[in-house]
């Protein structure tokens, strides 16, 4: 029983990763159109594009992370 | 709990490998040892020979602009210098046909002064000629004239003095 | 995860997405003490002799017009060099030797592990905590020894009203304590999660309808893990750099 309300869990933190994806999407979307409008500052940006995506992405692997540990080390 | 199905592989590791914390300390001494031999690669061997490979390269590019430089600045001064010699050949052949032109202008002055004199010195001449023609002509008309009124006087029957009627003829002729 | 498996081993689908990480000796026996080479020792060697031949054996030539080994040399080179030098500034060269070698180990650990078979060192926090705890001792101790007691000022923000600063000192420094972490946890949960995702769609081949579709999403992930791979290198180096520019130039 125990062990089946662990993956309850498990998935329910796997909904995280769904956020994160809408996360990084923002980024990069935002990142798109604000290059499209001013296309010669774009590339000064990538740098802080790709630290965005991963601030974002890293969140969404957290969850992925509690997952795993409900998954596997619970 | 996992340990049923990964019986087969490893007795005794958790559901996760990762927090398998007995190897942590293998993985670490290892990594540590990689880092190290990674470190002391790159920093003695390969980052400063990319470093003066790229210095190098660099210097050897600045070098070729400049001597390209150095080069289209010698072109532009071959440039100069040409047009410089084209425009002094222009003027010294213009000064050459001005020359030229002068000395003919005084040649043909002179010879104009010349013949200028010639023909004056001719019609000098002439003129001397015609005035002695006219002072004989004249002469010839005074002793006809003389002549005739001689005559005339005589076959009208007066006598009259040669003197008189020469006189008289004279202040005719010049009435 | 027993329980499920066994259940689902009847049924012939077999999911053991974590068995891939598994530490082993790499010359037989059981136990693992801290000496014994395993896998982990086998591919960080491999990642070595892969960095000596891009960085050494690949330039050796020196020639003023590379050859393409020396290219991608001098590529590497430059791409960290300029981010070290636009990220956290000039004075940070002198580092740049520390950031180049996190940048080439993690960038081939993360390569090699996507050979099949093979494994992914850069996939386990043993490996990654010790690389974020070695970049954040780093960045800590060089602003104290460059700045002082000055490089407190990084977490009281002398920009933000009087009544906020304290509150704003304390998410400061929690999200300062907190980079390590996510720092380590980020680079190894992507690897992870890229791998064990392709071991799953992998265990989906099993029946025979799904296998095409199985087989497709495994390449598409490949493809995605590659930049995966190359990008959690890259976001690892270029937040070493931010953290980096922090410790030289605390102002906010």
């Amino acid at each position: 029983m125990e062990g089946q309300l662990a993956h309850i869990g498990a998935g329910l933190a796997a909904i995280g990763s769904g956020a994160a994806a809408i996360g990084v999407g923002n980024v990069a979307g935002n990142y798109l159109a604000g290059a499209l409008r001013n296309p010669s500052a774009a590339a000064s940006q990538t740098a802080t594009l790709f630290i965005g995506i991963a601030f974002a992405e890293a969140l969404g692997i957290f969850s992925f992370l509690v997952a795993l540990l409900l998954m596997f080390a619970v | 709990m996992a340990t049923e199905t990964h019986a087969a592989e490893a007795a005794s590791a958790p559901g996760m490998p990762q927090l398998d914390f007995s190897n942590w300390g293998n993985q670490i001494f290892w990594l540590v040892l990689t880092l190290l031999a990674i470190y002391f690669v790159l920093s003695r061997i390969a980052l400063p020979r990319i470093a003066a490979v790229l210095a190098e390269r660099q210097g050897t590019i600045t070098n070729d602009i400049a001597a390209a430089e150095e080069l289209k600045a010698k072109a532009v001064e071959a440039e100069e210098a040409y047009n410089k010699a084209l425009a002094d050949a222009r003027a010294e052949a213009q000064r050459i046909v001005a020359e030229a032109k002068a000395e003919i202008q005084a040649e043909l002055d002179t010879a104009t002064d010349k013949a200028d004199a010639e023909i004056a010195a001719k019609a000098a001449e002439s003129e001397k000629a015609i005035a002695e023609i006219r002072a004989g002509a004249l002469e010839g008309i005074k002793d006809v004239a003389n002549a005739t009124a001689v005559e005339l006087v005589a076959a009208l029957g007066g006598a009259a003095e040669d003197a008189d009627v020469t006189e008289a003829v004279d202040a005719r002729m010049k009435g | 995860m027993a329980s499920e498996a066994h259940g689902a081993e009847e049924g012939g689908l077999v999911f053991h997405p974590m068995d891939q990480f598994i530490i082993k000796p790499l010359f037989g026996g059981d136990t693992i003490s801290w000496y014994t080479p395993t896998n982990a020792t086998l591919w960080m060697a491999l990642a070595v002799v892969a960095v000596i031949a891009m960085m050494v054996i690949g330039t050796r030539s020196r020639a003023i017009v590379p050859s393409r080994s020396q290219s991608i040399g001098e590529l590497a080179y430059g791409f960290v060099y300029k981010m070290v030098e636009d990220v956290a500034g000039k004075d940070a060269v002198k580092f740049f030797p520390y950031i180049m070698t996190l940048f080439m180990f993690i960038v081939f650990a993360n390569f090699l592990g996507l050979i099949p078979m093979s494994f992914t060192p850069t996939s386990h926090f043993a490996v990654t905590v010790v690389l974020a705890m070695l970049v954040f001792l780093t960045v800590t101790i060089v602003g104290f020894v460059k700045n002082g007691a000055a490089f407190l000022g990084l977490f009281w923000v002398s920009s933000a009203p009087l009544a906020l600063r304290p509150i704003l000192a304390i998410i400061e420094v929690i999200s300062y304590f907190v980079r390590p972490v996510s720092h380590s946890i980020r680079l190894a949960g992507n690897v992870m999660a890229g791998h064990a995702v392709i071991k799953v769609f992998a265990g989906f081949a099993a029946i025979a309808v799904v296998s095409p579709v199985s087989v497709v999403a495994i390449t598409a992930m490949y493809g995605l893990e590659v930049l995966v791979s190359f990008i959690q290198a890259y976001v690892f180096t270029i937040l070493t750099c931010v953290y980096l520019k922090d410790a030289l130039h605390p102002s906010h």
